[in-house]
Order: C-alpha cells, then structure tokens, then sequence
C-alpha cells in the first residue's frame, strides 16, 4: 500500500482502491449476504413484508425435504425428498463429466505437450479454440439437433449397421445431458492439464524410457504427479461449471433428468418465490464450495494453483 | 512399437477434432435445409429462406443490440476495475494479500444462477429500502443494467489475472526513474505502467466481451423483460424452432473462422519474419567468425 502510495500518489490510490471496493463490497459481498438474509425470510404478499409474519426462520431451506418419492438402489429400496435426489444426482453426474472430461482431455493434452510437432500446434490450438468462442447455448443446440430421434447420429448409426432402431438419445436419463456438458467443459479441462504436462522436462521421460520403464508406468509414477495442479484446477473448473449449468440441462434434459439449477429456476422464475430460490441457491453455493475443498484436501492443491 | 503408438495418437487427436467440429458443421447444415425442423437428414433441399427469416426477426435483432451493449459495457468495466485490481493486488504482500487475491479469485468460481439471484435482491432490496416499495427508479428495477454489473463481479477476476501475469514482466525500476526525473503520478501511470499492459488489457477487453457475449445464467437470472442473444436462441429452443437459429449460428461460425483465419495468418507471417531475421543473424554472425 505504502509502495502503491509512493508510486501513483493519494489520488490514484484513493480511486484504484474505491474500484477494488466497489467490486468486492457492491458486487460480492453485499449481493451474498443479502441472499444469505434474505433466504430465511418466508415467501409473502408485498404488503405483508416488514409486518408481523416476516420473521426468520428455516422454513425455506426445509423445503428441500418435501416431497418424498420411491427409489430402489442395489435391490433396496427407500424413500427420499426429490430434490435431495435432484441435488445428489446433480453432483454425482457433475462428477461423472468431470472424469470423463479428464479421460478424453489427458492423452490430447499429453499429445499436443509431448509429441505434436511444436510448429503445428498453434493451428491445433486454433482449432480446438473454435468451439470455445461459438456461444454455450448454440454448442448444446447443436447437440439437440444431432441427438434428435430423426437425427443425424441416429441415421449415421442405422447406415452403419450398429444399431438396428434408432435410440431416443434425450430420453434416457440423463445421458443427454452428460454428453452436452462434455462437449460444452472438455477444453475447461484440456488446457490447464496441457500447461501443466508442458512444464514436464522431457528428459525425465526419456531416462524412464531408457531405464527400461513401461508406457503406463511412466504416465503414472511420473507424468500423473507433476501434472497434479493442472488436473485439479481442470476438475475444479469443470466440476463447478457441470453443476452451476442451467443451458444444457434444459436444452438436452429427458423428462426424467432434473439438475438443481433447474429447481432454483423454477422457485425464481416460475414460482415468483425468490426467497426460497436464495435458500436453494446458498445450499448450492455452501455445497459445492465444501465439496470442492474436501476434493482439494485430498489431492493436496490449493487455490491459488487453480487460478494458474 | 513407438510408431505405432504415435500413429495412435495422431488419430485421437483427429478423432477429437472431429467431435470437436463436427456439430457445428452440422448446425451449419441445418441453415441450409429446406425443412420446417432444424436437421441435415432427410436432406430435403437448399434454401435460403432461413436467412431472409432471420433478418425479417424483429426481436432477434434487438436481442442482437441489447447483446452488443451489455458485452461493450461489461468489458469497459471489467478492465477497469479488474486492472486496478491486479495493480492494488501487485503492490500489496502479506496476509492481506493472500485474502484479497483469494476473494478475488473464488469469484469465478462462484455458480452464476448464486450471482444472479444475489444481484437481483441486493439492488431491488436496496432501491425499496431507500425509495420504498413502489416507484423504484433505474438501477434498483430489475434490467440488462444488472446483468452487466453481475457478469463484472466475476469477469473482472479473469481481466486481473490476465493484468497480473503481464505486471510480473514490469520492471519498476522504470517508474522510479520517471519519478527522479520529476514526472507526476499520473505521468508514471499512463505514459509507463499502462503501455506495459495494454497487450493485456486488450486480451482482458476481448475476453471478457466474449464471455459476456455467452453469459446466460447470470442473465437470465437479472435481465427483467429483456433479451439478449443467448436467453432469446435459448427460449426458441424450448418453444417451437424454426431453423433461424441455425441461421444465425451459421452466420456466426463464419465470422469466428474468419477472425481465427485473420490470427493464423498473422502468427505465420511474423513467425516467417522472426526466422528469416534469425538466418540473417547467423549469417552476420558466420561473416564476422570468418
């Protein structure tokens, strides 16, 4: 601060630092404590806010406990609120992109590091950047249209023979939806893991190869590790876009798939009930923050590697 | 073995491309079918009836402008803010930093339907705490207004990180020799530190126009009765389609391929340029050892 002082004088300091503040305080912090306050206040008529009845209370986040269905898991079967389902289910498959993503992104990050030609690679990466730069919203549109039951994966199935029906690829759970975030997050995961496998002396390689080393066992004892703060930033990212994506689940969702940016919506936009929204989304919030942390605890990151 | 395995990896990677490209050549497909239902298969004809529709959408092309306005005032305030952030963040150290930097960073993390709904309540909240329930004035009603103030909150942390890697490369030594030889502070500012910056605050603008241009949760969450681009193609999709979209997505590819075409012959040219200036070095350099 005193460095800053001495540099640009009180005047640029005193706006440079206003600037900071307006962002932190009037676009963060304010905005979220008052989701935070606001979610405990019940849903009323306008003139009945401030009146005796607007009190604080749980009651917005219980509702998250309403409504119970059946569902059978291993041969047992329980009961369970359906929008504790709705949220298990969103992080489990936003679990299950994010390794998947992982799967597809490593050998094309270890390839374009390791073994592209390096005078290539800047048009490789142009390509790959394409997809990046046409909006979210035509990407999952597009996938509508190849999923389509009349569609084009459909027909190109059928002519090659590996399928005898065409599939309703949008009405399998949430097989849709999956594929479109995929599609929508791989390179949220692909670049951080290039940089990182990048950073790799080749040499080290190459002494593995050299001391007579299995391929699998290279990528395991020795690219795996140092590649360790790009996967956890990838699966950071992916993870926390997979779950806070409200596009393609509504855009690629069967009737059987719910995410719970969807149930928010609903409470926000269709219910009018934006106070039981604030719960939903706090819950959203807190969950995928602990989440996220326990992930980090564990691969031992932190999260200022991520922003790298 | 080893050539076996390197001729596996090229085809991943072609196989990758492939799923990469291929849906947005076949959403450009669909703009050209002469069917009421965006698809490429049955091929039923070309037509370019599709384009002449999508001028003819009004609303389309005011969710067009709308999309322009919010994306040019998001990256005008996004590289102000997160630029003084990133020099705020660079000349501070400590614990103070560690929190400011991490406050900063989170906010990217952060799901935008948390950003939106937060946004919208605090400024509503705030205009009937000051002007009472009815008769808010402009910002407290819900608006583009909004969505342009909450897609900063997390923008202007991409535009810092962007800004702060380039100040890592800044030799300070310079602005101390500027304030020696009796510049003023704002001299220091504008004729030292931020020419250093601007390749990346110009990456910063660019970055955070793009990422407005493709915000839809926060948007949809704030933007009142508004459209812009993305929430208008997303509320054609879940009601009846016409291929318009298909359309405008075509006319879009284009002028992405355009621009990556534009980038790529520019590298080319200055990488052919920085080779041919370091042949003419080692020849120098041969000349003179002879």
């Amino acid at each position: 601060m005193q460095d800053l002082l001495r540099r640009y004088g009180p005047g640029l300091t005193l706006i440079m630092t206003l600037l900071v503040a307006f962002w932190l305080l009037m676009l963060v912090i304010l905005p979220n404590m008052t989701l935070f306050e606001q979610s405990f206040r019940p849903y009323l008529p306008v003139t009945e806010i401030g009146g005796p009845r607007d009190t604080y209370g749980f009651g917005n986040y219980l509702k998250v406990f309403d409504g119970s269905i059946e569902r059978s898991l291993f041969g047992i079967s329980f009961s369970i609120p359906v929008h504790v389902m709705t949220f298990g289910l969103t992080i489990w498959y936003s679990m299950v992109v994010t390794a998947l993503c992982f799967l597809l992104a490593y050998p094309l990050a270890y390839y374009m590091a390791k073994i592209v030609n390096p005078r290539s690679l800047p048009t490789l990466i142009l390509l790959l950047f394409i997809p990046l730069w046409v909006s979210e919203v035509l990407r999952a549109f597009a996938w509508w249209i190849i999923l389509a039951f009349r569609g084009p994966l459909n027909a190109l199935l059928l002519s090659l023979g590996l399928i005898d029906d065409p599939i309703r690829w949008t009405n399998m759970g949430y097989t849709g939806v999956v594929i479109g975030l995929i599609y929508t997050y791989v390179l949220f995961m692909l670049f951080p893991v290039y940089n990182a496998v990048q950073s790799l002396d080749t040499n080290q390689i190459e002494a593995a190869e050299d001391l007579g080393a299995p391929w699998w066992k290279i990528h395991w004892r020795i690219v795996l590790p140092h590649a360790k703060p790009g996967i956890a930033s990838g699966s950071v990212m992916v993870f926390m876009l997979s779950a806070g994506s409200l596009l393609v689940p509504s855009i690629l969702g069967s009737t059987t798939s719910q995410w719970f940016t969807q149930t928010i919506n609903q409470w926000f936009n269709d219910a009018l009930d934006w106070n039981t929204a604030s719960a939903y989304a706090f819950l959203l919030l807190l969950l995928c923050t602990v989440f996220v942390s326990i992930a980090m605890r564990l691969f031992r990151v932190k999260l200022s590697d991520i922003a790298k | 073995m080893h050539k076996f395995r390197q001729t596996l990896a090229h085809l991943y990677m072609v196989l990758f491309l492939i799923f990469l490209l291929a849906p947005l050549v076949v959403m450009s497909g669909a703009a050209f079918n002469d069917s009421k239902l965006p698809s490429i298969v049955p091929w039923r004809g070309f037509t370019t009836m599709w384009f002449s529709e999508m001028i003819a959408d009004q609303r389309m092309m005011l969710a067009f402008v709308n999309t322009l306005w919010v994306a040019v005032a998001v990256a005008v305030l996004a590289v102000i803010v997160g630029t003084a952030s990133a020099i705020l963040v660079n000349s501070i150290s400590g614990r103070a930093r560690t929190v400011l930097y991490g406050m900063m960073i989170s906010t990217i993390l952060i799901p935008g339907v948390v950003i939106g709904i937060s946004t919208m309540i605090m400024w509503t909240k705030l205009g009937g705490a000051i002007f009472g329930p009815d008769g808010k004035p402009w910002p407290f009603i819900p608006g583009l207004h909004l969505s342009v103030l909450g897609q900063v909150s997390y923008i202007a942390a991409m535009v810092m990180l962007l800004v702060l890697a380039r100040l890592q490369s800044f030799d300070a030594g310079l602005e101390e020799a500027a304030l020696d030889l009796g510049a003023s502070h704002a001299q220091v500012m504008r004729r030292i530190l931020l020419p250093h910056l601007y390749p990346a605050i110009g990456a910063g603008a660019a970055v955070a126009f793009f990422q407005s241009i493709e915000n839809f949760n926060v948007t949809q969450f704030t933007r009142g009765g508004a459209d812009t681009l993305t929430v208008y193609v997303f509320s054609k999709v879940r009601s009846g389609i016409t291929p318009t979209i298909n359309a405008l997505a075509f006319l879009l590819i284009c002028v992405t391929l355009l621009l990556a075409l534009a980038y790529e012959i520019n590298r080319r040219r200055r990488a052919r340029i920085e080779a041919a200036r370091q042949a003419e070095a080692r020849r120098a350099e041969d000349a003179a050892l002879s």
